[in-house]
């Protein structure tokens, strides 16, 4: 676990409800309200995506929204900012493989 | 369509201050921050601020932004959370995709646009793998997510950013290797420096990083002396393992919505690189175009806020709701504070290069709208 419960500066972490999320079809244990790319790094996930041409790993870069290295496929929406985009119980992510590919579901919306 | 007089762009520490100081005048604000919680980058600031004797001088940036929040809930400002400004036309009408699913137009009077700045990269082979990021983005994941994410991280750049995350990365349970810096000299001031050596942190001047290695994860750095033309000394280098290289190599403002809205621009690497030429009253080139904080020059929270402050009294002035003669006692006040905060050795050159581009604002300004 990476997380950080205690710190000299900042208050102990509140007890958050766990919610249980989806990645690549396996359950890990996120705080609810906690951004998805926090929570994948909490469960010692670093890889969030693979590059179109080269098929290259890319992890957090900004961590603010601004350079899209995070974006991942998020309950059948690609490219999705995880860095800003919170985890929500039940929510399915998957390791985006270049630009990705909408869910039929999604699309039909 | 939504009406108001002002609408301001970003809730960082100039938006914020722009507004408490709007709404107090009387004028109706909306405040506009594409994030779910509003504050900008201070909340990631744990470190105590330096100021003017009299100005939140060791306060920490994070109660600072507890009590622009606290002020701006006791006016009632309007906020929306979770709106990304998108575009801007006319210079009035605003483009905002609220919870990114729906469009809304807001038009307004005048505009403060104070977006903030975002990371610059530096690269060298393996810069791409996951490992490698921001300063800025570590002090995100530590301070506000609460996440490690590296155990043993090499800092390049020895400026405020670096050595503040560098100590806040200590103090969330990581190992600094060390710190790099380009120049023969450290960039950052002596307090924030002498606590990450104290920490027994070595710090190397005219060092660079060569390389990354891994496959799917940083695994470890080579680094390497430069001479004193910044050019690599060959047979100077030295692999370290780490699992995470953070890059604090300074800022870029984001300009976007200024250029989109046609304000003129000058070159000041200094401050950034390309900013909105302003004058004193943080005025654009645009006649009802405000900015203020990192967009119209990269320095810290504290003058993020002055010139917040500066930029609401003004437009409140135009807007009727203050005299000239009260606004120009207040703006008084705020450039003794700024000029005091823009002092001593690292403050002198932002203060020299913000006297040019005051300067030239003055002119290229009067010149556009008056
Ligand atoms: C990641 C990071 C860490 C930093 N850490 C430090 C530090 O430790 N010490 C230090 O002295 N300085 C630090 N800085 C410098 C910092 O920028 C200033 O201290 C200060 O926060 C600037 O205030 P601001 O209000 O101008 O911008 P910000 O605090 O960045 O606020 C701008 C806000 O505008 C929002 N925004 C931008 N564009 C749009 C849009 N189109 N639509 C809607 N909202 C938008 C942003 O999301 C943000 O919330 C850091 C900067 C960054 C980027
Ligand atoms: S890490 Fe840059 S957008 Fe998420």
């Amino acid at each position: 676990m990476n997380r950080i419960p205690n710190h000299p500066i900042l208050e102990d972490e509140k007890p958050e409800k766990e919610v249980q999320i989806f990645v690549d079809n396996k359950p890990i244990i996120a705080l609810e309200g906690e951004m998805i790319a926090a929570a994948l790094i909490a469960n010692g996930i670093f890889i969030n995506r693979y590059t179109t041409h080269k098929h290259k790993p890319r992890g957090i870069y900004c961590a603010i929204g601004r350079c899209t290295d995070c974006i991942m496929t998020v309950d059948g929406v690609p490219n999705v900012r995880t860095c800003v985009t919170k985890v929500r119980e039940g929510m399915k992510i998957i390791t985006q493989q270049g630009t990705g590919v909408w869910s039929e579901e999604v699309q039909n919306d | 369509m939504i009406e108001i007089e002002l609408a301001i762009v970003g809730a960082g520490p100039a938006g914020l201050s722009a507004a408490i100081e709007a709404r107090r005048a009387g004028v109706d604000v909306l405040l506009i921050d594409e994030n779910a919680r509003p504050g900008g980058q201070l909340f990631k600031q744990i470190h105590k601020f330096f100021g003017s004797r009299a100005h939140k001088a060791g306060i920490r940036g994070m109660n600072i932004g507890t009590e622009l929040l606290q002020e701006s809930e006791k006016f009632g400002i309007k906020t929306w959370l979770n709106g990304e400004v998108c575009g801007i036309e006319d210079g009035h009408n605003l483009w905002v995709v609220r919870n990114r699913e729906k469009s809304e137009i807001v038009r307004a009077k005048k505009i403060i646009l104070a977006t903030g700045a975002t990371e610059n990269a530096v690269t060298f082979p393996g810069w791409d793998l996951p490992g490698v990021m921001g300063a800025g983005a570590a002090q995100t994941m530590i301070n506000v997510n609460r996440v490690l994410p590296g155990k043993k991280v090499i800092m390049l750049g020895s400026g405020n950013v670096g050595v503040i995350v560098a100590y806040q990365l200590l103090q969330a349970g990581a190992e600094v290797v060390a710190v790099l810096e380009a120049a023969p000299r450290l960039g950052g001031y002596g307090v924030h420096t002498a606590k990450v050596c104290r920490a027994g942190v070595p710090f190397y001047v005219s060092h660079t990083i060569k390389r990354a290695f891994g496959t799917d994860h940083v695994e470890a750095v080579e680094i390497v002396k430069l001479d004193s033309s910044f050019k690599q000394i060959p047979g100077t280098e030295h692999v370290i393992e780490v699992d995470t290289i953070c890059l604090a190599t300074g800022l870029t403002p984001l300009t976007e919505l200024a250029w989109l809205a046609g304000c003129k621009f000058n070159f000041v690497p200094a401050l950034g690189g390309h900013l909105p030429i302003h004058d004193d009253k943080m005025h654009s080139t645009q006649n009802d175009i405000f900015i203020a904080g990192d967009i119209s020059g990269i320095e810290e929270a504290s003058t993020a806020m002055e010139e917040g402050r500066l930029a609401g009294i003004n437009v409140a002035t135009e807007l009727g709701y203050i005299t000239k003669e009260e606004a120009d006692a207040r703006s008084q006040e705020i450039w003794d504070n700024l000029n005091t905060l823009r002092s001593g050795y690292f403050g002198q050159k932002r203060r020299d290069a913000k006297d040019s581009m005051l300067q030239n604002g003055k002119e290229v300004i009067k010149w556009n709208i008056h």
